[in-house]
């Protein structure tokens, strides 16, 4: 570390640039991984009681006397249950209550970029819910005798990766939209999150709905997402599956791109917007 | 005129859960206009019945006679009841103190906090009928959900749905003392449990499904006996096509009901004063919470 004229250490260096914006992502994703520990009630209620719903639509499948894989695609489904919940309550709703609790002013006087927050939001999130889902497909897995053939380990983990880039790009583009929101953004969240676990898919296979619902459910990165790694990892996937998982890949590469440059370009109207009506640090309660 | 201390509690309860009704709705409703409050309020139930109606058809090839569906559709409808009325009441801890923070006034008001919490809950209680009635036409015209008006017991229907939405309530408000001790996240507590007990209460298959070890748990908990006599009211025929408690008679399984469900409200009254007791000490109260 740098050391002044006098010998003396700063008490503190100052970041610009990509440093500060990385300093900024860690340090925003640091209560969600970190914190988070300090507080361990959430791996008893964001874990096991969600095993709950699992195991419930798994045992639907039984009482219909459905094929094993069915069973499979739902303890998939339930684990990728995980992301969507933190997108929509940690992701795109977050910048609301931080605005209600006052952080927002602060991070917006701050020197550090809001897409750095965002990212930060994202990496937290993404790491702290990843735990949780892998919890959730090991426990359901070994309760069902959940078996998987995973043809190629590689494009398995790059559709994971893409999902998991294009899902919570959504989430900080969502995130931005409902910086413009009172209560309302809370009772959007509330309302997207079972219709969007109906038609992306969570469990059953997305072939099932109607050719054009499928279309345009796939703008949802868990909709391809789900459809790929179940085609990719279940020996019959491939014949449940709605699109080639060559094409899906590429459609959420898409998908990336879109939202995480929507997610800079919203985030950046909504900040003047807001700037310029003074709704920054309103809270309509 | 002076009131005696017990009449006094009573005037004092009711009041608070006057005023937390009127309360809940407003939070509930006031945020849009009536047309998209009720959009809102039917779209989550109504997907929750969807997801079942596509697994149901896509493993059947969309055979709606057997008995089967109208047991998981109806046993489904109603479970909205658990999640909300349960949520309402619980969730409203949550909400006043880290979103409102109007918790700590709500403590040094002269009001009864259970009775409070339980006003809240009939928002989530008045919404979700709604749902609910929605969810069933929607079986009936589209789905052939046999449903007869003539040959539903109302009596029963009316008394099982009471007594019902009693103990929902009264099982929220257990799940809004442990709030008063956890942090914002378990904004999903409602959500997970009413997970947990969608498993075990034979509200989308019969309890014969579940591993012998495990149906016990079933048969201990009140919901099951709530749903099978709210599906024996209104489809008499179907329900009892599904031997789990065949052995009992409706009037058995209402005792039953009652039974439990005051078990589990002694339960929660107890619980929560502990945990509010607790919040009090450890200074809980004002907690704001944000990961």
């Amino acid at each position: 570390m740098n050391k002044d004229a006098a010998g003396h250490r700063p008490y503190s260096t100052k970041y610009t640039g990509w440093r500060l914006f990385w300093q900024s992502v860690l340090a925003r994703s640091y209560p969600r991984i970190i914190g988070q520990q300090r507080e361990l009630s959430w791996l008893f209620f964001d874990v096991l009681l969600p095993m709950g719903s699992v195991i419930a639509y798994v045992l639907v499948y039984r009482a219909l006397k459905a094929p094993a894989e069915y069973v499979g695609f739902v303890v998939m489904g339930g684990a990728m249950t995980a992301f969507w919940m933190n997108v929509l309550w940690s992701m795109s709703s977050q910048l609301y209550w931080e605005k209600e609790q006052g952080n927002l002013a602060l991070y917006i006087m701050a020197p550090n970029s809001m897409m750095s927050i965002l990212l930060g939001m994202a990496l937290g999130g993404l790491i702290a819910t990843l735990l949780r889902a892998v919890v959730i497909t090991v426990l359901g897995s070994w309760l069902f005798d959940v078996h998987y053939v995973v043809a190629s380990p590689f494009a398995l983990f790059a559709v994971f990766a893409l999902s998991m880039v294009a899902l919570y790009g959504m989430g900080m583009m969502f995130a931005s939209a409902f910086l413009l929101f009172g209560r309302e953004a809370w009772a959007i969240s509330d309302m997207v999150q079972e219709p969007v676990n109906l038609v992306s898919g969570m469990y059953f296979p997305i072939k099932s709905l109607p050719f054009w619902l499928a279309a345009a459910a796939s703008a949802i990165p868990l909709t391809l997402g789900l459809d790929a790694m179940r085609q990719l990892a279940f020996p019959a996937g491939f014949k449940l599956g709605f699109l080639s998982t060559n094409v899906e890949l590429l459609i959420l590469a898409v998908l990336c791109v879109v939202f995480l440059g929507g997610a800079k370009l919203l985030l950046d109207y909504t900040e003047r917007l807001a700037i310029r009506e003074g709704r920054l640090t309103e809270s309509r309660r | 005129m002076e009131l005696s201390p017990a009449k006094s509690s009573w005037t004092e309860s009711w009041r608070s859960f006057k005023i937390a009704t009127w309360l809940g709705w407003q939070i509930a409703s006031n945020w849009t206009d009536p047309f998209m409050f009720a959009i809102y309020s039917v779209i989550r139930p109504i997907a929750r019945a969807a997801i079942l109606v596509v697994m149901y058809s896509v493993i059947t090839g969309g055979d709606f006679s057997n008995p089967l569906f109208p047991y998981i559709y109806l046993g489904n409808a109603f479970y909205t009841y658990v999640f909300s009325v349960m949520n309402g009441v619980a969730y409203a801890v949550i909400d006043d103190r880290e979103h409102y923070k109007t918790l700590k006034y709500m403590y040094i008001a002269p009001i009864r906090m259970p009775s409070y919490l339980l006003g809240r809950g009939v928002a989530g209680f008045l919404t979700s009928s709604l749902s609910v009635i929605i969810t069933i036409l929607a079986g009936i015209f589209f789905l052939h959900v046999p449903f007869d008006l003539r040959q539903v017991n109302w009596p029963l229907f009316v008394v099982s749905l009471l007594v019902g939405v009693a103990m929902l309530a009264m099982l929220g408000l257990l799940l809004g003392a442990v709030s008063l001790l956890v942090v914002r996240h378990s904004g999903f507590l409602a959500d997970g449990v009413s997970g947990v007990l969608f498993l075990f209460s034979g509200a989308i298959y019969p309890l014969e499904v579940l591993p012998k070890w495990l149906q016990p748990v079933g048969f201990a908990i009140p919901i099951t006996y709530w749903l099978e006599l709210v599906r024996r009211s209104l489809i008499g025929n179907v329900a009892e096509a599904f031997p789990t408690l065949a052995r009992f008679n409706n009037l058995e399984l209402l005792g039953i009901l009652a039974g439990l469900s005051i078990v589990f409200g002694v339960i929660s009254v107890f619980v929560f004063r502990i945990c509010d007791r607790l919040a009090r000490e450890r200074g809980l109260i004002d907690r704001v919470t944000n990961y």
